[in-house]
C-alpha cells in the first residue's frame, strides 16, 4: 500500500491510491498479455513475414530475396481463386443456414419454462462434451456405404451416400457450428423485454408484424454475434472438410496445411491464411456496419 | 340503458390454481374515467390485461360497446394500452413509436404524419419528435406512451399504473394533466393504480378490488365517504375502525358501554365496526363548546405528531385509541401530549360497517 490508510485523505493520495489500483488490474491481466504475445501475435507477424519470403529449390523458405510472387499469386492463380470462392459460399451458406434453423430454436428455447429453458441449454451443450474430431468421424459412419442416413436415402430414393461431397461438408458445418449460433440468438432473446412485443400487438401489429418491427430489431445483437462466430470458423473450416469432403470439395483451410505440410510452399501459405484473415475481417466489419443500418 | 364501453359478465381467471379474478361483473360507462384500485395481486391488472386481449378470461364475456371480444387477438381489439413501464420501443424514434399503431393499420402516409403531429402536440412533446425514448426523462416517456396509444383514437384507453414510475410532484402534475387530457379527447378512460390518491382525485368512478373479487364499485366521493366494507375503507385513506354493537336504530354501543349515534341500518344486537375518519374528529377542551347534536367522547392525548399542513393526535379513549387530524391552522388550538381532552364528532361521520 502507498498511502497510509489512516489520516485525512489529499487529492495527491487519491491520486496515488488509484494508480495503484489500476497496477494491480494489469498485473491481473498480465498472463493473458504474455501468452496472447507469444502465442498469437508473435506467429501471426512469422507468418505475415513468410509471405513475403522466398523459397530454395529443395522448397526450404528463405528470409532473403523478398517478393511478392505468392501474393500475386492469389489473385492470379486459379485454384486458389476458385478455391477461396467456393469456400466463401460454403462459409456464407452455413451462416445462413444456422441462422434460419438457428433462429426459431432459440426462439423455441427462450420462451419456454425457466426448467424447461435450463434442459433445452444443456442439450444444445452436451454435443462439445465430446472431441469434435470424434463427433466428426460418427458422421462418417452416418453419411458412409452402409450409414444410416444413406440408407433412409435409398430407402426414400433420395439421395445415395454423401460422404466426400458437398452436401457431406456442409451437413458437418452446420452441425459443428449451429450450436455458436443458437447461444448468442437465445441470450438476445431471452434478454427481449415482452412487454414491447405485447405493446405491438396491443398497436394492431399481427404477430409476425410485431415479430419483423420489434423481436427482430430487437435482437439484431445475437444475429450479428451468432453470424459471425460461424461464419469466421466456417471460412477457415479444416477437419470437416478434410474428413467427410473429398479432393474435389477442397476448401481454403486445407488448402493452407496442403502448402505447409505437403506442397512446402511455406510463403504461399502464409499468403492465403493472412487473405483469409483480411476476407474474415472485412466481412465482419461489413455485416457489423449493415446489419446496424438495415436490421 | 346505454351500451356500456366495457361491459364486464361474470369473468373469471385461473392461472392453474390461482383465481386471479373471481367472477365479476362490471359496466364501464362510456366516456368516463374509471379506476380500479386494490394492492398488488388483487386481479386488477389482469382484469385489464383481459380487456387488451393479452389475456384471455377463462370464463366469462367481455364486450366493448356491446361486441363480443371473445378469443379475439389484441390487435383486432378497438382498444389501447398505456404500459406499466412504457414499453416504448427503444429502436424507434417518437414519431416512429407514435406512427407505428397507425402504420399497423395501413393508414395513409399523410394522415399518420397528421395525426402524429396532433398526438405529440397534445402530450406536449413537440420538438422532440426525433429522439429516441432512452434519450427522454420518465415523465417525456410517459406522454410518449399516452400519445402512442391515443393517436389511434381507441374506443377505450387502458392504462396500467402509468404514473407508478414517476416521483411524486411529476406524477401530480400527469395526474392533472391526465384528467385534462381525458376530458379533451372524450375518450372512456381505465385506470390500473393501487395509489387510492390517484384514484380519488383522478376518476369519476372507482372499482375497489381485493382478492380477485370486486368490493365497491361507486363514484370517487362515495367510495371515500361511504366505504361498504371494512376493507374499502381502510385501503382508502387513513381510517379509524372501532368494535362496537347496534344498541338501538341509529346508536351504536362501545365496547366501554358509552353510546354513539352513527349511520346504521342494522337490527339491534348486530356487531359493527365504526368507520371514523381522522379529520372527521374535532378535539375540544370541554364539552361545552361542542354543539348539541355532536356524539362527545372523552379521552386524553397520548402523542402529538407535527405533520406541517395537519397535526395528528392519538387519543386514548381506554377501550381504544383513535387517531384525530387537525388542519394547522391559524387559531387553532393545540394540544399537549397527556392533555384530557373531549373528541367530536357528527354522527353522519361515523359509518357503522358490518363486513
Amino acid at each position: 500500500m502507498t498511502a497510509k490508510a489512516d489520516g485525512p485523505v489529499t487529492a495527491e493520495l487519491e491520486a496515488r491510491a488509484e494508480k495503484a489500483e489500476s497496477r494491480r488490474g494489469l498485473f491481473l491481466a498480465l498472463p493473458s498479455y504474455i501468452y496472447l504475445l507469444f502465442l498469437f501475435a508473435l506467429p501471426l507477424v512469422i507468418i505475415g513475414v513468410y509471405s513475403f519470403a522466398s523459397r530454395s529449390r529443395t522448397g526450404m523458405p528463405k528470409l532473403e530475396a523478398w517478393n511478392l510472387d505468392s501474393i500475386t499469386k492469389l489473385f492470379t492463380d486459379d485454384l486458389v481463386r476458385s478455391i477461396f470462392a467456393r469456400s466463401l459460399i460454403v462459409a456464407v451458406l452455413t451462416t445462413t443456414f444456422c441462422l434460419l434453423v438457428g433462429y426459431p430454436f432459440a426462439y423455441y428455447i427462450a420462451t419456454r419454462s425457466e426448467k424447461m429453458r435450463n434442459l433445452l441449454l444443456v442439450f444444445v451443450m452436451i454435443p462439445f462434451w465430446t472431441n469434435f474430431l470424434v463427433r466428426t468421424y460418427a458422421w462418417r459412419v452416418l453419411l458412409g456405404e452402409d450409414g444410416l442416413i444413406t440408407e433412409l436415402g435409398r430407402f426414400l430414393n433420395l439421395w445415395d451416400s454423401m460422404l466426400f461431397t458437398l452436401p457431406a461438408v456442409y451437413i458437418g458445418l452446420i452441425y459443428g457450428f449451429l450450436p455458436f449460433m443458437v447461444l448468442p440468438l437465445y441470450a438476445a432473446i431471452e434478454r427481449l423485454d415482452w412487454s414491447l412485443i405485447e405493446a405491438a400487438r396491443d398497436l394492431y401489429a399481427s404477430g409476425w408484424e410485431a415479430f419483423r418491427k420489434v423481436t427482430l430489431p430487437l435482437t439484431k445483437q445475437g444475429i450479428i454475434a451468432g453470424s459471425i462466430l460461424v461464419f469466421i470458423p466456417s471460412l477457415g473450416a479444416y477437419v470437416t472438410p478434410d474428413i467427410l469432403g473429398g479432393a474435389k470439395t477442397t476448401l481454403i483451410g486445407n488448402y493452407v496445411v496442403n502448402q505447409f505440410l505437403t506442397a512446402r510452399n511455406w510463403p504461399l501459405g502464409s499468403s492465403v491464411s493472412m487473405a483469409i484473415m483480411v476476407v474474415m475481417l472485412i466481412a465482419t466489419i461489413w455485416y457489423f456496419r449493415s446489419g446496424a443500418k438495415t436490421l | 340503458m346505454t351500451t356500456p364501453a366495457v361491459g364486464i359478465r361474470g369473468v373469471t381467471k385461473r392461472f392453474g390454481d390461482v383465481v386471479a379474478v373471481d367472477n365479476i361483473d362490471l359496466d364501464i360507462t362510456d366516456g368516463e374515467f374509471f379506476s380500479l384500485l386494490g394492492p398488488s395481486g388483487c386481479g386488477k391488472t389482469t382484469t385489464l390485461r383481459m380487456i387488451a386481449g393479452l389475456e384471455y378470461p377463462t370464463e366469462g364475456s367481455i364486450t366493448i360497446h356491446g361486441e363480443e371480444m371473445g378469443l379475439r387477438p389484441p390487435n383486432k381489439r378497438p382498444v389501447n394500452t398505456v404500459f406499466q413501464s412504457y414499453a416504448l420501443f427503444p429502436h424507434m424514434t417518437v414519431a416512429g413509436n407514435v406512427a407505428f399503431g397507425l402504420q399497423m393499420q395501413k393508414i395513409s402516409e399523410d394522415e399518420t404524419n397528421r395525426r402524429v403531429g396532433e398526438a405529440i402536440d397534445l402530450v406536449r412533446l413537440s420538438g422532440m419528435e426525433n429522439r429516441r425514448p432512452g434519450m427522454l426523462s420518465g415523465g417525456q416517456q410517459q406522454r410518449v406512451a399516452l400519445a402512442r396509444a391515443l393517436v389511434n383514437r381507441p374506443e377505450v384507453l387502458l392504462l396500467d399504473e402509468p404514473l407508478g414510475a414517476l416521483d411524486l410532484k411529476l406524477r401530480q402534475a400527469m395526474q392533472l394533466e391526465l384528467k385534462e387530457i381525458q376530458r379533451e379527447v372524450g375518450i372512456t378512460f381505465v385506470y390500473v393504480t393501487h395509489d387510492q390518491e390517484e384514484a380519488l382525485t383522478m376518476s369519476d368512478r372507482i372499482a375497489v378490488m381485493n382478492d380477485g373479487q370486486l368490493l365497491q364499485v361507486a363514484p370517487s366521493e362515495e367510495i371515500y365517504e361511504r366505504p361498504n366494507t371494512r376493507f374499502v375503507a381502510e385501503f382508502i385513506g387513513e381510517t379509524n375502525l372501532i368494535t362496537g354493537t347496534v344498541s338501538e336504530p341509529g346508536v351504536v354501543k362501545l365496547e366501554d358501554g358509552s353510546l354513539v349515534r352513527a349511520r346504521t341500518h342494522s337490527a339491534a344486537g348486530t356487531a359493527v365496526t365504526l368507520n371514523l375518519r381522522p379529520e372527521k374528529i374535532d378535539l375540544h377542551n370541554t364539552e361545552e363548546t361542542i354543539p348539541e347534536h355532536f356524539n362527545k367522547l372523552s379521552g386524553t392525548i397520548s402523542r402529538r405528531l407535527y405533520f406541517g399542513d395537519s397535526l395528528f393526535y392519538e387519543v386514548n379513549f381506554g377501550h381504544t385509541i383513535v387517531d384525530a387530524r387537525e388542519e394547522n391552522r391559524p387559531g387553532r388550538q393545540r394540544f399537549e401530549e397527556g392533555a384530557p381532552i373531549v373528541a367530536a364528532f357528527h354522527p353522519d361521520s361515523a359509518q357503522a360497517l358490518t363486513e
